[in-house]
């Protein structure tokens, strides 16, 4: 059973789009070297204000003390390559947890949020069923009115939240948007292939189990990304409800206090990273450091990323 | 498409035979409904916190009232008037500088007719989008800041130092140019979705009838954005109290409070961080309420130009 899975208000015009790429349409002017240089390198600045970044960081996380001093701090070109500051990160203990800390709030966080999500975006995806229209407005409401930073913390600790790692999950496990975007596509989940389901007696959980879900397969995983980057990226939850348990931070903070100390701002607060490391230029860890936190980005985005078709946003942004 | 047996059934049904009909869906609402509740809901209730003179120890039912007052030193307070200022400048900063940019890339990107090669684009300039501002602050500083490349150049060189992290008067254009860096990729792929949609056989019919690229583009493909665009502003303006918590988070203590307070952080720094929350929850109240009135505002403005924006008429 395969079906097109990108769905949305661009697929009208889809082929149409498509037939023109490639080669120039009869009737479009030749272009001029002009606007041809022009563009050229407006897309050759786009890529290079994030590409060379990236490519100086790893450069010198990957370097040695001396290519460091040679450069004068961070390294642009090769110059004496070892892992040495890699080793030297993940021999560290504060690092070593935070990585065990992320990728479990991150994990489980996803699993918590996706199944939420996906259960609610399918209970209000069937057309005329009881009481929709009043749970979508109860959702929508909440994207534009919001008690605020103060009342959600004595909510979150007067439910005992302190110190918890349900504090870093549940508060923020329901997104409103991505329900609506999850629930506009499985709306237009053929409704044969969900009759045809449903005279062969399947329930309700049954139809999203083996029909909904595996023909949005692409939002799913759109969806599962949007999720996991946000618990992966979080920082400042820990900040008001766990800050004094360096146990308990994540890549993510480590990074924070640790750009503190690495560039002089003031407020560090002490990890007991960094101050022993002598043999290491303590730049390249720095920079281990912050490639760190892009790697699991880096290896899970090729695989979603495909499926950003422009669709999966506008659909929410209509409602 | 609407379909399937639900609507196929007779005119009305009995709620009592809908509900059992529909059971297992409302079950599916429960989890995200009974969240939303908890963690959006209640925290609506504890807004009466900002009538307060809101104490921790006793909780929120024994806490004594104090009508406006909190609202009233809100109002007499420069720090809450330095955010707002803040806030307002940042804001049409942004929103001159930043918000045409997403369109003009979109158009450019609409125009390279590799498909290979427009994708390729897409995918690296969306990549900032799932940074986090940590670590977006920190390419940054290792970029621009005392020690990074940029400095490391210019020293290398003798020409002197020019740190724009610390610097507090060149602050707007920094978080602009941070917010462009991360953000405005993604923003492009909202309005290559319009573009998409325009058909093309206007344009086809327009350089038939003699018109150039720039005449097609001027009237054709802009009337095709132009729906997106305003809807985009809508947001925009509904949101211009809202210029980024974390990002001025991380950069507060270096460039200093006068520069880095915002009405997002206000609540942080003056109601959390000091145990003062009554005064924090009616700051963000305010902030709440004129926001709410900023978007109907801008929606109205929207119907003005006969379109249809956050919501219809």
């Amino acid at each position: 059973m395969t079906m097109t899975i990108e769905r949305g208000p661009t697929t009208s015009a889809a082929p149409r789009a498509v037939a023109r790429r490639g080669n120039r349409a009869p009737w479009e002017e030749p272009p001029t070297t002009v606007g041809q240089a022009a563009k050229g390198l407006t897309l050759g600045t786009m890529l290079a204000v994030v590409v060379v970044p990236l490519w100086i960081i790893v450069v010198t996380s990957l370097s040695t003390p001396g290519a460091v001093n040679r450069a004068g701090g961070l390294v642009i070109w090769p110059d004496g390559l070892t892992l040495e500051p890699y080793r030297e990160m993940l021999g560290d203990p504060t690092v070593r947890t935070s990585l065990l800390v992320s990728l479990g709030i991150t994990l489980v966080g996803t699993l918590v949020s996706m199944a939420v999500s996906v259960l609610c975006a399918y209970g209000l995806s069937r057309p005329r069923s009881l009481g929709h229209r009043f749970l979508l407005f109860l959702l929508i409401v909440t994207m534009f009115v919001s008690g605020g930073l103060i009342p959600s913390f004595l909510v979150v600790t007067g439910l005992g939240g302190y110190d918890q790692w349900w504090a870093l999950i549940l508060p923020s496990a329901v997104s409103v948007f991505n329900i609506l975007v999850l629930r506009s596509f499985y709306s237009s989940t053929s409704a044969d292939l969900v009759d045809a389901a449903r005279m062969d007696g399947a329930g309700e959980w049954r139809i999203l189990w083996s029909v909904v879900l595996p023909t949005s397969r692409a939002v799913t995983a759109v969806i599962a990304l949007f999720y996991a980057v946000g618990y992966w990226n979080s920082f400042f939850n820990v900040m008001l409800y766990m800050p004094t348990d360096s146990a308990k931070w994540p890549l993510q903070y480590v990074l924070l206090t640790f750009v503190n100390r690495g560039n002089g701002l003031p407020g560090s607060v002490n990890s007991g990273f960094g101050s022993t490391h002598a043999q290491t230029a303590p730049l390249s860890l720095q920079m281990a450091v912050v490639v760190l936190t892009l790697v699991p980005l880096l290896i899970v985005y090729p695989f979603v990323q495909k499926h950003f078709r422009a669709g999966v946003l506008t659909g929410a942004i209509k409602g | 498409m609407s379909s399937g047996p639900m609507s196929t059934g007779r005119p009305r049904l009995s709620r009592l035979t809908r509900l059992r009909r529909d059971r297992s869906l409302l079950l599916m609402t429960v989890p995200a409904v009974v969240l939303l509740l908890v963690f959006n809901y209640a925290p609506l209730f504890g807004l009466v916190t900002a009538f307060q003179e809101y104490d921790p120890l006793i909780g929120v039912w024994h806490s004594g009232w104090v009508g406006l007052e909190q609202f009233g030193q809100l109002l007499g307070d420069p720090l809450f008037w330095e955010s707002t200022v803040n806030t307002l400048y940042l804001s049409f900063v942004q929103l001159v500088l930043f918000f045409p940019i997403p369109i003009a890339l979109a158009l450019l990107l609409n125009s390279v007719l590799s498909e290979r090669l427009r994708n390729f684009v897409q995918s690296v300039v969306y990549l900032p989008h799932f940074f986090s501002w940590v670590l977006a602050i920190t390419i940054f500083q290792q970029m621009l800041g005392g020690a990074g490349v940029l400095n490391q150049f210019l020293r290398g060189h003798d020409i002197g130092t020019w740190d724009v992290m610390t610097n507090p008067h060149t602050f707007a254009l920094l978080v602009t140019s941070q917010a462009i860096w991360k953000e405005a990729g993604w923003s492009i792929i909202v309005f290559l979705a319009a573009l998409a949609a325009i058909n093309t056989d206007l344009y086809e019919a327009a350089a038939a009838d003699g018109a150039g690229r720039w005449r097609r583009m001027w009237h054709i493909t802009l009337p095709g954005l132009r729906g997106v665009v305003v809807l985009m502003l809508v947001l925009r303006l509904g949101n211009a109290l809202s210029v980024g918590f974390e990002q001025f988070l991380v950069q507060r203590d270096a460039v200093g409070h006068d520069a880095a307070d915002v009405l997002d952080t206000f609540s942080f720094y003056y109601g959390i961080a000091t145990g003062n929350y009554s005064y924090g929850a009616a700051a963000g109240l305010f902030k709440s309420i004129i926001s709410l009135l900023l978007i109907w505002g801008a929606n109205k403005l929207a119907h003005a130009f006969g379109e249809d924006g956050l919501y219809r008429k």
